[in-house]
């Protein structure tokens, strides 16, 4: 696989963080070079705050993208701030919930997803960011759900909160399939 | 080798130290660097007496290393620049009372406060001695968060074996990204060479001092002499770099630590355009590797530096190749990060 | 005498006096009338004592202490001016089956070295320190400490120290028995054999406070500094019962243990 970008951003909260480790964290799994790199300091303190993942087949230079290939945005100043610089056919997943009105001029593969519902569902507000993340990989195609799955366990074990693996796992099937249905493959 | 994580760099770091039998763990908490502190505070091995001390100030953590080398242990400080500032003092006593010791420096930009981005703008304070006196440190700058590991690791051995401070010299984004990590298998303390000189308590022997005091002129000029002849020995045998398409590049790149890892998607970009990019990398910026770089730069026109900061390195590249060649400089500062792009048009302007 | 007359009256006479075990055989270069060389020959006496030479680490820095080095026959290490506590910390942490002493003056441990001094208290560091208060800086020519007493004629304060200019003397023991880190903490002074006596006991107590894991002891000594002083030794000795005990008064001031 040549280099594969994505940045994840929000509000702080929204689980931002965390879905761009379990990116990184299943790439490696996956046997992939992978990068991770956070955007750092006030911003971690309840405003807006990214990151940006890479998985790559090769060894990677600069974990610093311009141009992503792919963005999970769960707020609107985030579309607003990356969504311009997202390549030619790349991905959005928009959380639908709380961005309603926007314009893109790329043409983009856009995913509407309305997060804090699908995760309301689920009982579970706090899963939005897997229900965004089971969207992304059926859009992206790049990390398979099965191993973004797996990926998820392993990062929560590692933080002692096995307890959220069954949630986080539904969630991540839940945007899978709910992606299957709303991937919007032209310029909105 | 052990298992692969994915960790960030500061974390690494902190990992590595403790595997190869750091002990002793003083710092005061700063940004870019602060899960350094939090990783040694959580994971530091008591029952090994291990010590994980949050310092009153970054001169009280070095002094703190001062007295905890003094016993002969593996002990080691890490700020990021403003804090190593203040250690300075610390650093030059450890350098003249030939302590080992390794201090990391999680760079951001300065002057001043500056930011908590990342930045190189350290590359003088740690290459020509940001303290009094006439001292070197070993300084060590790794481009990815595996070599930060394996570099800190590193970092003890040379401390130990030529009794001087090691400096670590990374930036924010080393500390902050994250990789996988393989680790290196835990050193067992026991099994470290012993340290005749230290203070131990005498138990018999005659009694050590560590000092960097000596009174008459004659003495301390003798100190020097025995300092400098030490410094000459890790040139001879410590100088450390790394090359990427050097044979017959069309232009002769030279970066360190982040820097350097961007200039390699600059080259795969250059490739593409059909234009041979060559990279050398210093991984040890004191002792500098000028002799190899001189002679790599017999094939070429232009050797290129390009660091995050407004031109220190290059100082150090100029002193070393033939004056009849190009040597411009590309630096950004104030946190900027080059792009890989950014940089392929600075390579342009000289094929 | 004959030989045989000298041996037979030696074989009489008891040593009542000799150097301790922990100093060297050499000769102090402090300047007459100084109490340092009293002070450490006590410290020296109590690690005689208490049979620790071999597991005791002295700290000092430069300044009058910085050949202490060569007076004690222990392990030293010269801490930066200021450091001491810092570095008597960092020794302590790392192997705390050693005795660590702090040796420092009033610039030392009251001015360039407060924050160190400070925190090494309130962290109840299981150190023991000395702090040598004799008003001023000796080594570097008499100017004026934070320990200067007002009206005090120093190379820097050469009208007196005023306290609108630089406020009031430290006074450092005081101020870190406010903390709730420290054991022990007491003030001495060795101008008189009883003097002497008492502070022989207060470093005891103190070392055995650390030796029984029980944390952080201060001993400040009232020390006199005759030559920057301008004064003789007698004079100088009159000096701290008249004037410096007036604001640093002797005796304990906590023991919790």
């Amino acid at each position: 696989m040549d280099q594969y970008s994505t940045i994840v951003s929000g509000f702080g909260g929204q689980g931002v963080i965390l879905t761009g480790k379990i990116i990184a964290r299943t790439g490696m799994e996956e046997g992939l070079e992978v990068t991770w790199l956070p955007s750092y300091g006030p911003e971690m303190r309840g405003g807006t705050a990214n990151c940006t993942a890479i998985i790559s087949s090769k060894l990677i230079g600069s974990p610093v993208v311009k141009e992503p290939s792919s963005l999970i945005a769960f707020n609107k100043p985030s579309l607003d701030k990356f969504g311009p610089s997202v390549q030619q056919d790349g991905v959005i997943v928009l959380n639908s919930s709380l961005i309603d009105d926007f314009s893109l001029d790329k043409s983009h593969k856009v995913v509407l997803l309305p997060v804090n519902e699908l995760a309301k569902d689920l009982g579970n507000q706090k899963v939005i960011n897997m229900v965004a993340l089971g969207g992304w990989s059926k859009a992206t195609g790049k990390l398979s759900l099965s191993a973004l799955k797996k990926g998820m366990k392993l990062t929560l074990e590692e933080s002692g909160k096995e307890r959220f693996v069954d949630i986080n796992q539904k969630a991540l099937e839940k945007g899978y399939e709910t992606a299957k249905e709303g991937i919007k493959a032209s310029s909105v | 080798m052990g298992e692969k994580k994915l960790m960030r760099g500061n974390e690494a770091i902190a990992e590595a130290a403790i595997r190869a039998g750091c002990r002793n763990y003083f710092a005061y908490p700063i940004t870019p660097q602060a899960e350094l502190l939090q990783w040694m505070a959580e994971h530091m091995p008591e029952k090994e007496n291990g010590t994980f001390l949050q310092a009153e100030s970054e001169i009280g953590a070095i002094s703190m290393v001062y007295g905890a080398a003094s016993t002969g242990e593996r002990t080691m400080t890490s700020s990021s620049s403003p804090g190593i500032s203040l250690k300075q003092e610390g650093i030059s006593y450890l350098a003249g009372s030939e302590l080992p010791a390794v201090i990391v420096n999680i760079m951001r930009g300065g002057p001043g406060v500056g930011n908590i981005q990342p930045a190189q703008a350290d590359y003088f304070q740690a290459t020509k001695g940001g303290g009094h006196g006439d001292y070197r440190l070993i300084v060590l700058a790794p481009s990815t968060v595996p070599e930060a590991a394996e570099l800190t690791f590193e970092a003890f051995n040379l401390a130990d074996e030529y009794r001087n401070p090691v400096i670590l010299l990374a930036d924010g984004m080393i500390g902050q990204m994250m990789e996988p990590v393989e680790l290196p298998s835990p050193v067992d303390t026991s099994d470290l060479q012993p340290k005749p000189w230290a203070t131990t308590g005498t138990d018999g022997r005659d009694s050590n001092t560590i000092r960097s005091f000596a009174m008459g002129a004659e003495a301390l000029k003798s100190i020097n002499r025995d300092l400098q002849g030490k410094y000459e020995n890790i040139k001879k045998a410590e100088t450390r770099y790394e090359e990427i398409g050097v044979d017959d590049p069309d232009v002769l790149l030279v970066a360190f630590g982040t820097v350097a890892r961007i200039a390699r998607t600059t080259r795969r970009l250059a490739e593409e355009q059909g234009i041979n990019l060559g990279i050398f990398r210093p991984i040890t910026l004191w002792p500098f590797p000028g002799d190899r770089l001189a002679e790599l730069s017999k094939k070429v026109d232009t050797v290129l530096t390009v660091e995050m900061n407004a031109g220190q390195m290059v100082e150090d590249v100029r002193l070393s190749v033939n004056s009849e060649i190009n040597t411009p400089f590309y630096g950004e500062q104030g946190g900027v990060v080059p792009d890989p792009g950014r940089i392929l048009q600075e390579v342009k302007k000289y094929v | 005498m004959s030989e045989e007359a000298v041996a037979e009256n030696t074989k009489e006479m008891k040593k009542v006096f000799d150097r301790p075990e922990s100093l060297n055989d050499q000769q102090f270069s402090y300047c007459p009338g100084c109490h340092h060389g009293v002070i450490n020959r006590l410290i020296a006496e109590a690690i005689d004592e208490l049979g620790i030479q071999d597991t005791t680490v002295g700290t000092a820095p430069v300044g009058c202490s910085v050949f202490l080095y060569k007076w004690f026959d222990i392990d030293v290490i010269q801490p930066a001016h200021g450091r001491v506590s810092a570095v008597a910390t960092g020794a302590k942490r790392a192997r705390p089956d050693l005795t660590v002493f702090a040796y420092q003056g009033d610039g030392d441990f009251a001015s360039i070295g407060t924050n160190n001094s400070t925190h090494a208290a309130n962290r109840g560091e299981n150190i023991t320190t000395f702090f040598i208060n004799n008003t001023l800086y000796g080594m570097t020519g008499g100017e004026m400490a934070p320990t200067t007493l007002i009206g005090q004629k120093t190379t820097t304060t050469p009208q007196g120290r005023t306290a609108k200019d630089y406020g009031y003397p430290i006074k450092m023991s005081e101020m870190l028995a406010e903390l709730d880190g420290p054991t022990y903490i007491t003030r001495q002074a060795v101008y008189d054999p009883k003097r002497i006596d008492k502070a022989r006991t207060a470093i005891k107590k103190a070392f055995r406070f650390q030796m029984e894991d029980e944390g952080y002891s201060l001993i400040e000594f009232l020390s006199a500094c005759p030559i920057n002083w301008g004064m003789d030794p007698v004079e100088a000795n009159e000096r701290i019962k008249k004037e410096v005990e007036e604001v640093y008064p002797l005796g304990d001031i906590i023991e919790r243990s």
